[in-house]
Formats: structure tokens, sequence, C-alpha cells
């Protein structure tokens, strides 16, 4: 069964000439760590803010693990969805540990296990406990934001998880450290990964898949392999050739 | 100086009598304009025209002195404790109002989105994420009508509310100025005092800041 399906997905907003999302359809089986990778405004952010139901499609239907998400409940439906986006995502009033307990507490785990599965969060994401969990995030790094992000999306393990330029705002050895860390996360933990990047190394680096955008259409879906080798028109050769990676970086692997 | 002293020592439990009906009257007239205040503002914040008509309709009464409100309100309340308290909460109302409205107009967009994707409901919502990010603009509304109530009460003191006023309107009728001095300064040094441990309380609830 395909994680996320989008069956002929279409999104205008309003006051908009051209659609966001135009006549999507796309399969993602589960398990996949897919990054989509586009040009500002090509629509990205629509086509992961629908899977969560921050957006409404116009027409076209999606499934999330074979069942259509508009017979869902949104607030049960996000509950079991993880979601990172750029720093500006944690709550600045709550401390390290009340952010990463935000859908716990909202669930009503006891104490006890919500303490347990804070410290074990960090410990994911290689940050020590006790030394972090009491500060405000105002007191982190911009790293350290963004994998409190991470632990808190994935305390309830959700099955799929959505990552919306994570990374963006990070320099690079510290995206770096992240990158090999998410990776390792999701490889250990089989769940399916969708990640938006404009990144074209981070895109190749961290997909099982890549998913390549322009203007609200999906260019190309492979293996960042089958892309490399059989870019599907001008647009994705041009996006390869201008970011300067070729294949034999990639398998070369540590280069990227 | 020595008149402060012998004035204490004399009027010692009449002084405290004063100071404590200064704080309560003051104290009942901030809690009611809270409740008043903050859920019209709350309201008005979802409401661009109710927010513009409640906002011109108490922006009127700022201007009004208290005094005259006291004075237009003798007529059909009387005197006493209860029209001093309604005069007050009308000027405790327009700090806090304004910047409720102000507080819970400006909750960050991201914010907002972050908390629906977590799967809040609006209740959750509201009460762990919009009320704590507005809570400071709005504490800091209700600070300055504090300081503004503490400083009225000593008019209401005029149509029979009682208070610290009590001492400088007594000497003023008797042309005392050691009286005038020991009202006056109580007055003062209760506002300051009450700012500044609002003003601790307030460094506490933003603590998160940066
Ligand atoms: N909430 C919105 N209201 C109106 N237009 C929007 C909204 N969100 C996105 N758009 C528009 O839809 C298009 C795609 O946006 P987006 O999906 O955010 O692109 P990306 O994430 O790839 O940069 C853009 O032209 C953007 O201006
Ligand atoms: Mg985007």
């Amino acid at each position: 069964m395909a994680a996320v399906t989008f069956k002929d997905v279409y999104k205008q907003f309003e006051g908009m000439g051209y659609p966001a999302l135009d006549h999507v359809n796309i399969e993602i089986a589960e398990g996949e760590f897919v990054t989509i990778l586009g040009s500002s405004g090509c629509g990205k952010t629509t086509f992961i803010k629908m899977i969560n139901r921050l957006y409404e499609p116009d027409a076209g239907e999606i499934l999330l693990f074979g069942k259509q998400i508009r017979d869902k409940d949104p607030v049960q439906l996000r509950r079991r969805i993880g979601y990172v986006i750029q720093q500006v995502g944690l709550f600045p009033h709550m401390t390290v540990g009340e952010n990463i307990a935000t859908i716990p507490h909202i669930l009503k785990w006891d104490k006890e296990r919500i303490n347990a599965q804070v410290d074990a969060m960090l410990l994911l994401v290689d940050l020590e406990p006790q030394e972090f969990k009491n500060r405000y995030p105002a007191q982190l790094s911009g790293g350290q934001q963004q994998r409190i992000g991470l632990a808190r999306a994935l305390i309830c393990d959700p099955r799929i998880m959505l990552l919306d330029e994570p990374f963006g705002a990070i320099d690079a050895i510290t995206r770096e450290n992240l990158q090999n860390e998410l990776k390792r996360i999701h490889t250990e933990s089989k769940k399916t990964y969708i990640f938006v990047t404009h990144d074209i190394r981070e895109a190749l680096k961290l997909g099982t898949k890549i998913m390549i955008m322009n203007q609200g259409q999906i260019l190309q879906y492979g293996t960042p392999e089958e892309v490399l080798a059989h870019p599907a028109d001008g647009f994705v050769e041009e996006l390869i050739q201008t970011s300067g990676v070729s294949e034999s970086l990639l398998k070369d692997g540590d280069g990227i | 100086m020595e008149n402060a002293i012998v004035y204490f020592q004399n009027n010692g439990r009449e002084y405290f009598g004063l100071l404590m009906g200064h704080i309560g009257i003051s104290f009942v007239s901030v809690l009611a304009a809270m409740v008043v205040a903050v859920p019209l503002g709350i309201v008005c914040a979802g409401r661009p025209r109710l927010k513009s008509i409640a906002e011109a309709g108490f922006g009127l009464l700022r201007i009004v002195p208290s005094l005259a409100i006291l004075i237009l309100l003798i007529p059909i309340i009387g005197t006493g404790v209860k029209p001093a308290v309604i005069a007050l909460v009308l000027l405790a109302v327009p700090p806090i109002l304004i910047n409720t409205v102000q507080a819970f107009l400006t909750l960050p967009p991201e914010m907002l989105e972050a908390s629906l994707a977590m799967g809040m409901n609006p209740r959750e919502q509201f009460f762990k994420v919009k009320l704590p990010l507005a809570f400071p603009l709005m504490f800091a509304g209700i600070r300055t009508a504090t300081v503004e109530v503490i400083a009225s009460t000593t008019i209401a003191s005029y149509i029979g509310a009682g208070g610290l006023g009590d001492i400088i309107f007594t000497g003023l009728a008797l042309l005392r100025t050691d009286l005038l001095f020991i009202g006056g300064g109580s007055v003062a040094v209760l506002s300051l005092l009450t700012g500044y441990l609002m003003d601790r309380y307030y460094r506490y609830i933003t603590r998160w800041q940066p």
C-alpha cells in the first residue's frame, strides 16, 4: 500500500493567476525518504500542507495509507503526522521539554511516560536531556532548535514525517550533521519521510526518491541515480547542470 | 516632619484603614476592568468592526477626566464607593482593552499554524499558545491601568469613597501641609511600589523572551 497518493490534485489560491498545484498525480511508497526539489514558489509547501490538511485541494483526492484524508478529522489526522518547519516552529514560551511533549500532552499521556519519551527523543537527536530540557528555544542555537523540532515531531512515532526546508537557515557544518542524523533516524525507523529542500545536494544525499517540481507540476519522480542519469526534460537537466552535481559525484558518495 | 510622626502616633489605625481602603478600591476596580476588557478584547480582535466601535467608545471616555465622570455619576448613583468604582473601571478598561486587542492581533501566524499542524483543537490552541503568547502585552496594559487607578482613587475620596485621598482633602480643608505631604506621599509610594512589583512579575512572565 502506498503511504501517500495524490490523484489529479489541483489547487489555485485566490487572486493567483496560475495554480499552485496543477493536476498532480503521485504515489509514494511506504518507507521512502522523498526529497522534493524545486525553485521557490513552485508548490512544494502547498504539496506538503495538503497532506496534513493545512490546505484543502480544489479538486482531486489525497489518500494516506489507502484512506481518503478528507474523511478524517483534521485534528486527529495531524496528531499522527510529524511536521517540521524552519526554526520558527518551536513555541517560544515553552521549554524544550514542553515543546517536545506538545502532542503527548494533548493526548494526555501520563507524566512518567512523557518524561521518559522526552528524554529518549533528546538522546535520539543527540542532545543531553538534563542540560536541555528546561531551556527555552531562545537559549538554543539554530541547529539545536532544529533538533528539538525533529524530536517534537518524532515523539509519537508517526508513520509519516513532513519536513519543509527544516535545515534551510542553518550553517553548512551543522547542516551536514543534521542531515546525517536524519538519515540515520529514517533508516532505523523505516517510516515515510517527505522532505522539502531547494538544495540539490541535500536532495540527492537524503532522498531514496527525488521529486522534482516546477510551476505546480511534478516533472520527475525517481531515485537519485535515475534522475541524474536520465533527466526527464530540459528543466531537470539544467537544474542538475547549474548545481554542478554530476553522476560521478553521486557514485563517490561522500562527496555530496 | 515631627507633625508627620505625631500624625502616625495618633492616627495609625485610621491611616491603616484608609490605606487598605485605597488598595481595596483600586484592586476591585482593576479586577472588574479586566473582567470586562479581556474577553471584550479577545472578541474584538477577531471582529474589526466591533473593535473600532469599542476603541472609539472607550477612547472618548478616556479624554473625559475621571473627576468629571465622578461628578456626572452623582445624580445617577449617588456618592460613595460604588460610583467611584464605576468611574475607575471606565478609566482602567481602555489600556487593558487596547493591549488585549493588539496582543491577539499580533500573534505570529507561523505559531498559529504550527499549533494547528501539531493537532491542537481550537480550545487547546487558545490556552496553550494564543493566551500565553498574548499575555505579556495584556499584562503591560493591566500594569498601566493599575498605576492610573491607584492615582485616581485619590480623587474618588471627593465623593466619599474613602482611601488615602481623605487625608489630602482633610489637609486642604484644614490648610495643613503635613497632611497633604502624608497623603500625597503615601499615594506616590503605593503607586511606585505596585509598579515595581508588577515590573518584576512582567520580567518573570517574559523570561522566555530573548
Ligand atoms: N496561503 C496562501 N495564500 C495565497 N497564495 C499562496 C499561499 N500559499 C502559497 N501560495 C502561492 O502558491 C504558490 C506555491 O507556493 P508554495 O507551495 O509555498 O511554494 P514553495 O514552497 O515551493 O516555495 C506560490 O505562488 C505562492 O505565492
Ligand atoms: Mg515553501
